[in-house]
């Protein structure tokens, strides 16, 4: 097996061996072939789903492995999204267009996260502080956005549209020959699964390589990690600017999934979820957060349907539950008992065959 | 022999305090140095200023002839520094070999990183308990750890502060020959230390600060002999 491929288990991820992997493949192929066998809307649903898989799995790694608590992804986000919609609906979808919209739109958020995180890490904030400035950001952004209903706020032919949002960009669109290919529908729940299913086991890699080493190193005792030699800065920067494009490339996804963004996308309410569904599952872990996030995503969607904003309520109670009695995520905390149990029961059973003999 | 590590006219103000307040130090290659003093006389700022946590108020510092008082200290760490530091600053939750790995990787890989990690495991015998998370080491094996990791980057000069805080009589002295064994290696070490019987264990030359100053220097025995020494650590001058 090459060297990299091994990485996929390692010690900064739960779940390995066969069984695991076995259990992986199976989830991915039902759900591939699921458009085969549910309706339009069932798809439609779960492509929702996945859709805010990328900005959690990007603040697991910013949050959960190296320690930086970020309260702001939604602005990389909704960057992503008015990036996407400004440039295709100017550009509309000839030829390669709309994917030339797409790497546009997650070109942006890597440079405002090189710029803020440029100016956060070498400047000194820590802690609670980044949370904070990002924080800022992102209501800033809501806020700007939000008041520009004027007619005069367009960028060529994209109106921005203020509060109402931003409609009617094109999906994508691949040319091929006469019929190109559109991705709606099902065609479009399988790019967002296989970009899933590709970040998650890229993150693998990434987190369990010496790379990953040296960000719970950070995380864990940054001191410590720059008198072994580590740039503590500069890792910083890097994981705050992957984990960023992450929530760039959940933004764009969003937006072309409804066709639609709008200013509350990177509002308050907003900038606390991705917090509530890393937190739950358990940010030190991505598989923790991936399972976490499609279901509280799911069950919001759930209650949203029966009782409208309770939902968030909820989700509020669900986090109080989750930080009081399982800190670690709930996932996390669950694999955890069940590991410590076997290993016990290992140890007890060891005892039996060695005490036979003597009795 | 030549000076690795050299301090001039190091000054260090906190406010209206002279923390370090013109230290002249000069560390010969494969030196085994002991720096003493009472609290707060300055020690452990001094090895803050020489890694770069602090920067100097005046002076400079060179190491292996190169003027680093401007380095970050990441880069000093690269150029052949290593310390650990007064309070163990280890991963406590992580694993003892992760933390071995994350010290060791820099500079290795693969085979010779797994060779690497059962040396050091054996050096501060802490095999057993590898898979251990290091928050769960008694003080002084935590010491070991850092003093371990801090080995692992097979550094030129090593800066031990206090690294038998809080041991027992039999870990400190298990510590004092770790501590020769790996000067006799080649490594120039510098320790901070109060445990006078450690001192003599390991100590060729002896460095007393005072009030941020260099008050003595010599070997063990010339150092005991001046009186001056004794009452300071009694609190008299």
């Amino acid at each position: 097996m090459p060297r990299w491929l091994a990485l996929l288990d390692g010690p900064q991820t739960l779940g390995h061996g066969r069984a695991f992997w076995f259990v992986f493949a199976l989830i991915v192929l039902v759900a591939a072939l699921l458009p085969t066998f549910v309706d339009a809307f069932a798809i439609t649903n779960l492509t929702y789903f996945l859709v805010w898989v990328f900005m959690a799995l990007g603040l697991s790694l910013i949050w959960g492995y190296a320690g930086i608590l970020s309260f702001g992804q939604t602005a990389f986000f909704g960057l992503a999204g008015y990036t996407y919609g400004v440039i295709s609906i100017n550009l509309g979808d000839a030829g390669l267009w709309t994917w030339f919209a797409l790497l546009m739109s997650l070109v942006l958020p890597a440079v405002l996260a090189i710029f803020v995180g440029y100016f956060m890490f070498y400047g000194g904030v820590r802690d609670v502080f980044v949370g904070i400035v990002t924080l800022s950001i992102t209501l800033v952004f809501e806020t700007f956005m939000a008041q520009t209903a004027g007619p005069e706020w367009t960028i060529g032919s994209a109106r921005l549209n203020g509060f109402n949002g931003m409609s009617n960009m094109p999906p994508l669109t691949f040319p091929w020959g006469e019929n190109p290919i559109i991705f709606d529908g099902p065609s479009f729940f399988w790019l967002v699964l296989a970009l899933a299913v590709l970040v998650y086991v890229g993150l693998r890699i990434v987190v369990n390589s010496r790379f990953g080493n040296v960000l719970v190193a950070i995380r864990e005792n940054p001191d410590r990690a720059e008198m072994l030699g580590y740039n503590v800065r500069l890792y910083q920067l890097f994981v705050f600017v992957i984990g960023s494009v992450l929530a760039g490339v959940s933004g764009v996804l969003y937006t072309l999934w409804g066709s639609y963004i709008t200013p509350s996308s990177m509002g308050l309410t907003a900038a606390a979820l991705p917090i509530i569904w890393v937190a739950a599952g358990g940010r030190k872990d991505i598989t923790a957060t991936l399972l976490a996030t499609v279901l509280l995503t799911w069950l919001s969607q759930q209650l949203a349907v029966k009782g409208s904003q309770y939902a968030l309520i909820w989700m509020g109670v669900i986090l109080l539950v989750v930080v009081l009695f399982a800190p670690e995520g709930l996932f996390v905390t669950v694999w955890k008992k069940l590991r410590d149990r076997r290993r016990l029961q290992q140890v007890a059973a060891a005892r039996k065959t060695v005490s036979l003999p003597s009795a | 022999m030549a000076t690795i590590l050299q301090t001039r006219g190091l000054k260090k103000y906190f406010g209206g305090l002279r923390a370090i307040n013109g230290v002249d130090l000069a560390i010969e290659e494969g030196e085994l140095r002991c720096l003493i003093g009472p609290n707060g006389a300055g020690k452990s700022t001094l090895f803050k200023l020489i890694l770069g946590s602090y920067r100097p108020s005046e002076g400079a510092i060179l190491f292996k002839g190169e003027d680093i008082t401007k380095l970050q200290p990441h880069l000093r760490v690269q150029r052949g520094m290593s310390i650990k530091f007064q309070v163990p600053g280890i991963f406590l939750q992580l694993p003892v070999e992760q933390n071995l790995r994350i010290a060791l990787q820099r500079a290795h890989r693969g085979a010779a990183l797994d060779q690497a990690l059962e040396r050091l495991l054996e050096l501060i015998d802490l095999g057993h308990r590898r898979s251990e998370l290091a928050a769960n080491l008694s003080h002084g094996q935590q010491q070991w750890l850092e003093i371990a990791m801090a080995v692992a980057l097979q550094p030129a000069v090593l800066l031990l502060d206090e690294p038998t805080a809080g041991m027992s009589h039999e870990e400190t002295f298990k510590t004092g020959e770790l501590v020769k064994k790996l000067n006799a290696s080649g490594m120039t070490i510098v320790v901070i230390e109060h445990d006078m019987a450690f001192v003599r264990q390991i100590a060729k030359r002896v460095t007393v600060l005072h009030f941020g100053e260099v008050f003595d220097d010599g070997s063990l025995d010339e150092i005991v002999r001046n009186e001056d020494v004794v009452r300071i650590y009694l609190g008299k001058v």
